[in-house]
This record gives structure tokens, sequence and C-alpha cells, in this order.
């Protein structure tokens, strides 16, 4: 289950129907990773831009995976404006046992960062600066050079 | 025609190219001073599938895009 909103993401409505969602389904474990925006660098905030088809596949491989141990996988990002303070991702991890649920979150998380299609700028001035060296490329990046 | 498209940071207009594999891609956008840096550390997607060597045919009406490096969360 993947949501992709424009703007912040509201995390006390998010966590909360997450939670309902699978309040019934017999998970002891629900554990949730919310990404702030920070103050840093003089920033007014951070936008983004997804490309929704890649990230669709990357997303359903990882819920099979998710899905093979038991558990199953929520994600929330925004696309677009996310100033100070707000929440741009929200991902959690339902597993019948902590342990699936504390490792999957962990590896999740970082394979996020270094393949999900999402591309990050700092917002200055009112203008988006390209966040290239906090940005990872791609597994097999630069066949094309 | 195959569609090539330029994704977050670059930015570049789609073309329409007449090519018949990624190769042929590689020599058109090497010749294109402004896509040097990019060709480096871009990933490239073939009909949204990422492919891993410039060894990819390519037919009528296929789509690649470039996926400059990325920063989610």
């Amino acid at each position: 289950m993947l949501y992709l909103y424009d703007g912040p993401l509201d995390v006390p409505l998010i966590l909360k129907d997450w939670y309902e969602q699978e309040a019934a389904s017999n998970y002891g474990a629900y554990i949730p990773f919310v990404g702030t925006v920070r103050s840093e660098d003089d920033i007014e905030g951070l936008s983004f831009d997804i490309y929704e088809p890649i990230l669709n596949s990357w997303f359903d491989a990882w819920q099979k995976k998710a899905k093979e141990r038991g558990a199953v996988i929520k994600m929330a990002h925004s696309r677009g404006d996310v100033m100070l303070h707000e929440s741009s991702y929200i991902a959690a991890v339902f597993s019948p046992k902590r342990r699936v649920a504390l490792e999957f979150i962990d590896e999740f998380v970082e394979d996020f960062k270094a393949s999900a299609p999402i591309w990050k700028y700092d917002i200055k001035e009112g203008k988006r600066i390209y966040a290239l060296d906090r940005s990872t490329a791609i597994k097999g990046s630069g066949i094309l050079k | 025609m195959v569609r090539v498209e330029f994704l977050g940071p670059i930015q570049k207009e789609p073309m329409q190219l007449e090519i018949t594999n990624l190769s042929q891609l590689a020599v058109i956008l090497q010749g294109d001073e402004e896509m040097r840096e990019w060709l480096e550390n871009s990933a490239v997607a073939v009909n949204d599938t990422l492919v891993s060597s410039k060894d990819v045919e390519l037919k009528d009406g296929d789509r690649v895009a470039l996926l400059p490096p990325v920063c989610g969360g």
C-alpha cells in the first residue's frame, strides 16, 4: 500500500488510518518511521519529484518480500513542497512479531533511499535547488556514458 | 520512433528518435554537452524497467527514461 500526497503529510491521520486498517489483522507489531523536514543550511523546506511507474514496481517488489515474511508494508510520500517541521515520508511495517518488523523497516528505508525514483530539492529564497550532494546514483547507473 | 524522457532535475525536453538500441542513444547523448555529467550518474529504464547494460534492442513505440541520482524521504 503506497500513498502519494500533494504537499505535506498529515502524520496523525495517516498513522491512525494505518493502525485502524490493521487493527484486527492479528499483527503483534506496528513499527512506523516518520521523516520530518529539519532546519539546516538555511533551507525553507524541501520539494520532491516522483516518477510513479517505477516507484510502484519498486514498492510492489518490497511488498512481495514482506508478504513472504508474514509482514505488510505501508508507505506515504509527498509530491511538491514540504516546509520545515512538516513530514514528507512515512513508512511502516506490520508483522506478527517485532523482530521481523524492526529488521524490515531498516532494510526497506535503506533501499528506499538508494533506489526509489524520487528527487529532492532544497527550497531557498523560494527556488528549488536539486540536492545532488545528498542523492545516490541508482544501482547500474552510468551505462550510457 | 523511440521516446526518450529525462526525469527529475534533468532540464531537458523529451526526444523522439529513430534508434534501434541503447548504444545509438548513448552516442547521441554523448554529443550533447549538457548531458555529459548526467550520463555518468543516471540509470536507464526501458518501458519503465531498469536495465543494467546498453546492449538492449529498441523497437518502435518503446520509451526510454534517464533517472539521475535519487533522494526520497
